[in-house]
């Protein structure tokens, strides 16, 4: 499965998150905090929101929840 | 809207026992979790049979608009689902303790890195600090290093000897007690020991009077654990059940970590009496009880174990973040008495994750107490919320 990551080409394995495609792409921040301090996940179970990223366009998408289809697009904030 | 004799809120260990026992006395019963797959965190990836259930995944609760009724919202939907009995299920997330640098990318919850890397992030090769509070810790270093992390340390901030006597305490617990043996051979594991600062790329860990900084590429850094009581607020006022795990609203009842902290066993107990119970058969929950006061001695012996210690209240600074959802720092937040003061000035709690994370941080370090809650109970599209004309409910 490949998906895209700020127009970077990843491949990730079977029934990978978001998250995990952002990290192989060598994405340490995914978002920038109201003050753009730059963030990263922290609860990877869908609670604290650290980790919301762009997917197909639609914003606020926490990655630690999404899995990965063929051709997404992912963009950070970071 | 599809109608259900029994809806769990939660597709782990309490949720799947309460849905076998509820399924097994003839109910028609619906299984409901936000995680793409059943399993909850501690079987998070593994394969979870539940015949004659039906498992809506992928889908958040977030507003119960009316008695017997919840409101959910997927990736791309929003629909109801109706109930007449409901068990919550809904389990505990990290506790998360706000130390200088504990913001940055690097750093992840203990869990929480668990988690990701169940989820596909790559840890081939990464040194990893593991640190914190409670058995967790020692599951997650062992999860990382046999997917090829190299875990530095293990980091407990709990005094040696209430750790040991927690081990001995183990042993009522078989199957936990395995689990420490084959890991503490292979981990560094230091008891009375806790991270003061992150800096990129490194910790700096306090031990008795030593002060030291140790590289990693994650800090994974949890204290425990804070039940995830918002729905059963919203839904009932509370978690708090009587014998038969109902709350106090009738017809809704609570298993699991939600109740209280109390490891895997305690919670599929729990579950199963509230599944037969949400059935209507109360008899056969009844024989669980012998069962579910056992394993209730082992939440005890936890809690007691692990309580954390006074040092760490004092680790944030006046700069130091706590709200990671309005940047909101402690020094901020001290001349506040409460809660409602500090959300009305500073903000604090009031974003996305809805006091989640910083909730659990100010109980502990100030002592203040998140009780209210409001509908969507996770921020939910407006699409979402059009869907229950007459409100979200709570109005309670």
């Amino acid at each position: 499965m490949k998906v895209r990551v700020n127009g970077r080409a990843v491949e990730v394995p079977e029934g990978a998150m978001v998250s995990a495609a952002v990290a192989l792409a060598g994405e340490a921040a995914f978002r920038r905090s109201v003050t753009g301090e730059a963030r990263g996940p922290l609860c990877g179970m869908g609670i604290c929101f650290e980790c919301r990223v762009t997917v197909d366009g639609r914003a606020q998408v926490r990655s630690c929840q999404t899995p990965c289809r063929d051709g997404m697009e992912v963009r950070t904030d970071g | 809207m599809d109608e259900f004799g029994v809806v769990v809120a939660g597709a782990g260990p309490a949720g799947l026992a309460a849905a076998r026992a509820a399924a097994e006395c003839g109910a028609a019963v619906a299984v409901v979790d936000d995680n793409p797959a059943p399993g909850g965190q501690i079987w998070r990836g593994q394969a979870v049979e539940l015949p004659r259930a039906k498992v809506i995944c992928g889908a958040r609760v977030v507003a119960a608009p009316a008695a017997g009724r919840l409101t959910l919202e997927t990736y791309d939907a929003a629909f109801e689902v109706g109930y007449r009995a409901l068990v919550l299920a809904t389990g505990a997330r990290e506790r998360f303790l706000p130390f200088p640098g504990w913001t940055l990318p690097h750093v992840a919850g203990a869990g929480g890195l668990q988690a990701l890397v169940k989820s596909g992030t790559p840890i081939v090769g990464k040194r990893v600090v593991v640190a914190g509070s409670g058995p967790l810790l020692v599951a997650v270093a062992d999860c990382l290093r046999q997917n090829g992390a190299q875990v530095a340390l293990v980091a407990e901030q709990a005094d040696g000897a209430a750790v040991r006597r927690f081990a001995l305490a183990l042993a009522r617990h078989p199957g936990k007690l395995v689990q420490a043996a084959r890991l503490r051979a292979r981990v560094r594991y230091m008891t009375g020991c806790w991270p003061v600062a992150a800096e990129p790329g490194a910790v700096t860990l306090r031990r008795g009077g030593r002060t030291w900084t140790e590289r990693c590429d994650y800090l994974a850094c949890g204290f425990g654990l804070v039940p995830n009581t918002e729905l059963a607020t919203l839904v009932a006022g509370g978690a708090e059940v009587d014998e038969l795990q109902q709350t106090r609203v009738a017809g809704v009842y609570a298993a699991g970590e939600v109740t209280g902290i109390g490891g895997l066993e305690l919670s599929q107990v729990e579950g199963e009496i509230a599944g037969y119970a949400a059935a209507g058969r109360s008899e056969r929950a009844r024989r669980l009880f012998g069962r579910r006061a056992r394993y209730a001695r082992f939440a005890q012996d936890l809690e007691r174990a692990f309580q954390l210690r006074e040092e760490l209240k004092a680790l944030a600074t006046d700069d130091t973040m706590v709200c990671r959802c309005e940047d909101v720092r402690m020094g901020r937040l001290r001349p506040y008495g409460g809660w409602r003061e500090a959300k009305l000035q500073t903000r604090c709690g009031m974003g996305a994750c809805q006091g989640r994370v910083c909730g659990g941080a100010l109980e502990f370090v100030l002592g203040w107490r998140l009780e209210s809650v409001r509908p969507p109970v996770f921020p939910a599209r407006v699409g979402t919320l059009a869907i229950s004309p007459k409100g979200l409910g709570g109005e309670m």
